[in-house]
């Protein structure tokens, strides 16, 4: 039976209460529906630009304050920008849950976005994008997404373009905060050691006042029909040849989407869920494809999406191996599944491993609470509640069908990293004995 | 249900089930039935110290092979046991120490066990894949070779540290090495060096101490090796005579990555918690320290930038890690040196000094929330010979510092004119 009680204040905010008594903690979280699908072309990347100007300060708690206040308590606090969602969250000893609550509900309305702190940001955000652009698999996964999305906004990566970054304003962030940070466009999710009847009067009395704003008209423009498969290569100085292929998926709210979720399981090994994942070895592409040597590994996942997403899969080629080759074994796996070669038993198989990985997410009120409020931005938080039924109840019938259905060459992208640097990457070490300024 | 509120419910002696099995082997057993689920981890004394340059390597792979074939399971039956239940398990080798851990439902606990005991006790190290592993292993070295926070990290470690320290080598191996590793090699690394003495199994979860500690006896009692050689002592390393820098160049990059820093205490010093407290106000405490305010909030430098105390067997590296823009490389590392001078210049006040403590005492509820928070800090408590009433006595032993004690270990330790630098990022910067 459900433990989670869900109500919605007189301003549209919902909230999530679910109390888990196992340690002295609470975990706080709002969720805001709006993530970098929603970014037109010129604003790419404003919704993780905008996460980050959120623990810029307002008048009531200035820039650093709350870092420090937040470390005072023992606690922990920390915001994440996706596809469809930006969330912040406070984990903090539950004595403390007050300060969680203020903090949010001010934020919500008076962040400042101050010009210098934009411009002192930027670098930083342009910094975020160069640590990762220094993994030859961002640039694959980056291009492999605009090829798989010609018009949704998820063809561009969270980060976004470079372009962008460089020249979006103080304003273009402001706006973007003005149109999507209100109550009525979130989700507020506690989890841990409270009385929820206590808890949600707390929770109305600080997030009750607040306005309502204007119905959100969120700017989303849906992916018409890929009308035959696609191929991208990139040719970048690597320590090895990667593929990546993105096969056109069913959103979280489609039946589907769980019938894809234990397809993956079959193929690449279970998801984990947040309380850590295992292994994959006895998955169909680990003996496929790295029990022979092809690739030195695999892996896969399906994402909940509010819109159809992609089911991805990731390979890293073993060395001297032609990246050709491991497609062509890759094939005749996923041959073999959309002919229907699955049993009882594998698909039983799968069903255990998720049970035992949705214990282990249990584990965490911060985990949780992530769960809850992300299952109720694309669907419901029953969506989480239910996750180890709803794989229980997939069948046989339905795997095949829907392997028949999504896993079509017509209906994926293809990429390919091919290394271009031979032994030319590594310039070696360059020693020297050196002083630094001011020094002696 | 565990309320970690008082000092009472805290993990300690009164609730660790601490058992020594006629072996050595250490079991210990923590109750917590908060979620379905139960984590073991724990380690034995087989690490990379044992193996020569020419064989670097040889530790790591011999504990990444232990789970590829046993006297009574193969490759493929390993896996299905394991997967088939949702469990999983691993074994790596470190420097002085290899390590083990592992998850299951709290129903498949002797299942784990099981397969821990035939890993450690009965491998088979089966010639096909040990070279498939090789092939693996090698082509994550190629990537990371590519990688700047690797890059940057190896040449810090090569440059603190002599040839002739064991911190000096990567416990992976390098392309030289790993291809010269025999089967021989690695049956023989396991006989001599595997064994119970200084072993110890840590297990956190859903599951009666007793019943734990029972399938733990029945799989590991009857282990011996009475050869098993003790830990050799850490050569002595001074720090370089001035600051020494290090660059490496790689193709293809947008970002530098550096690591800077000195030696550090041991965890065995007694002045290691003072040096974590100095180390958190430089570079962690409110968001990254110091280092964060100045290089990555007032002049915007970095996405990353913090401070760590390694704190291991022998003196470990205190050092600095940050990303930056290649053209902003010399202005981080001066104003990261600015604030470790700061640090010997001036004590630390005390509101900076509460304020940490604060952090450092806030935090344990929400360490020890999962089995693995709890499995860990209990095995660092018997590796590490901090006493079952540790995490009990935590408080006490933190608010005790005073800023004398913070200013006297950040003198001892950090010596800004005698830094190592290692940078790792585009040519030409």
């Amino acid at each position: 039976m459900s433990t989670v009680t869900r109500h919605v204040l007189d301003n549209g905010m919902v909230i999530l209460l679910k109390e888990v008594h196992n340690a002295p903690l609470v975990s706080w979280w709002v969720l805001y529906r709006v993530g970098s699908r929603n970014e037109p072309t010129g604003k790419t990347g404003v919704s993780h630009w905008v996460e980050h100007m959120m623990f810029k300060g307002t008048d009531a708690f200035p820039p650093g304050s709350l870092d420090k206040a937040i470390d005072r308590m023992g606690g922990s606090w920390n915001a994440q920008t996706f596809l469809d969602y930006t969330a912040y969250y406070e984990t903090l000893p539950s004595e403390h849950v007050d300060l969680a609550l203020r903090i949010e509900a001010d934020r919500m309305v008076n962040a400042k976005f101050d010009p210098e702190e934009v411009d002192s940001e930027r670098t930083v955000i342009i910094s975020e994008r160069q640590g990762a652009e220094n993994s030859p698999m961002f640039w694959l996964g980056e291009e492999l997404q605009a090829a798989a999305f010609r018009v949704h906004g998820y063809h561009h990566e969270v980060i976004g373009d470079m372009t962008d970054l460089e020249t979006m304003t103080r304003d273009d962030l402001f706006g973007h905060y003005k149109q999507y940070y209100m109550p009525n466009n979130a989700i507020g999710v506690a989890v841990g050691s409270f009385n929820s009847a206590e808890m949600l009067e707390k929770i109305n009395a600080v997030y009750g006042k607040l306005p309502a704003g204007e119905p959100i008209k969120a700017f989303v423009r849906p992916e018409p029909p890929q009308m035959g498969e696609r191929r991208v290569s990139l040719e970048r100085p690597s320590g090895s040849a990667f593929i990546q292929l993105g096969y056109h998926a069913p959103s979280a709210k489609d039946p589907d989407w769980f019938t894809m979720e234990l397809i993956n399981s079959l193929l690449c090994g279970p998801d984990g869920m947040g309380g850590g994942g295992i292994d994959n070895k006895t998955s169909r592409l680990y003996k496929a494809l790295v029990n022979t040597e092809l690739a030195a590994s695999v892996d896969g996942s399906m994402i909940a999406t509010v819109d159809p997403f992609l089911y991805l899969i990731s390979l890293t080629v073993r060395d001297g191996v032609d990246p050709q080759t491991v497609l062509t074994a890759l094939d005749a796996e996923i041959d073999r599944l959309r002919a229907g070669d699955v049993t009882e038993a594998e698909l039983n198989r799968a069903k255990k491993q998720a049970r035992a990985l949705f214990a282990y997410s249990t584990e965490r009120v911060t985990t949780q609470a992530f769960w809850l409020a992300f299952a109720e931005s694309f669907d419901s938080y029953e969506w989480f509640e239910n996750y180890v039924s709803r794989l229980e109840a997939v069948t046989l019938e339905q795997v095949k069908a829907a392997a028949a259905k999504y896993l079509r060459p017509q209906n994926r992208t293809v990429g390919v990293l091919i290394p271009s640097n031979g032994d030319g990457g590594d310039m070696g070490y360059d020693h020297e004995d050196t002083e630094l300024e001011g020094e002696e | 249900m565990t309320l970690l509120t008082t000092k009472q419910s805290l993990p300690g002696s009164h609730n660790i089930t601490r058992v020594e099995l006629e072996n050595g082997i250490v079991v210990l057993v923590y109750e917590n039935y908060a979620a379905q689920s139960v984590v073991l981890t724990g380690s034995l004394r087989a690490g990379s110290q044992f193996e020569s340059p020419e064989q670097n390597g040889l530790a790591s792979l011999t504990a990444s092979m232990l789970l590829r074939g046993t006297e009574h399971y193969d490759f493929d039956a390993i896996n299905e046991a394991l997967e088939s239940v949702g469990a999983d398990l691993d074994v790596g080798g470190a420097i002085h120490r290899t390590n083990f851990s592992g998850k299951a439902l709290a129903e498949d606990l002797p299942l784990l066990i099981d397969l821990l005991a035939e890993a450690l006790r009965r491998p088979t190290f089966p010639a096909d894949h040990v070279d498939r592993l090789r092939g693996e292993i090698m082509t994550f070295l190629q990537i990371r070779q590519q990688d700047t926070r690797y890059r940057a990290g190896r040449a810090f470690y090569e440059t603190l540290y002599p040839d002739t320290h064991p911190y000096h080598y990567s416990t992976r191996g390098t392309l030289t090495t790993l291809p010269t590793l025999t089967v021989d090699d690695l049956r023989a690394f396991q006989q001599k060096y595997y064994g119970p003495h200084g072993m110890q199994i840590v297990i956190s979860g859903a599951i009666k101490a007793a019943d734990a500690v029972e399938i733990v006896r029945a799989r590991f009692e009857d282990w011996r090796n009475d050869d098993q050689p003790e830990l050799p002592p850490v050569p002595a390393v001074d720090l370089p005579p001035r600051t020494r820098r290090v660059d490496v160049a790689l193709a293809g990059k947008t970002q530098s990555d550096i690591v800077l820093g000195v030696l550090g205490p041991s965890r065995f010093s007694p002045d290691f918690q003072a040096a974590q407290l100095v180390n958190s106000v430089l570079g962690q405490f409110g968001m990254m320290g110091r280092i964060g305010a100045t290089v990555r909030e007032k002049l915007g430098l970095a996405y990353y930038a913090y401070s760590s105390v390694d704190g291991g067997y022998a003196p470990s590296p205190w050092s600095v890690s940050a990303g930056v823009n290649p053209a902003n490389v010399d202005l981080a590392v001066a104003r990261i040196s600015d604030e470790l001078k700061r640090l010997i210049d001036e004590p630390v006040s005390e509101s900076d000094l509460s304020d940490n403590q604060s952090y450092f005492t806030g935090r344990l509820p929400l360490q020890l929330e999962s089995n693995e928070g709890i499995a860990g800090a209990i095995l660092n408590m018997e590796i590490y010979q901090l006493g079952l009433d540790y995490l009990v006595n935590y408080k006490d032993t933190i608010m005790r510092l005073t800023s004398a004690d913070l200013l006297a270990a950040a003198r001892k330790y950090l010596h800004p004119d005698r830094l190592v630098i290692a940078v790792a990022g585009p040519a030409g910067n």
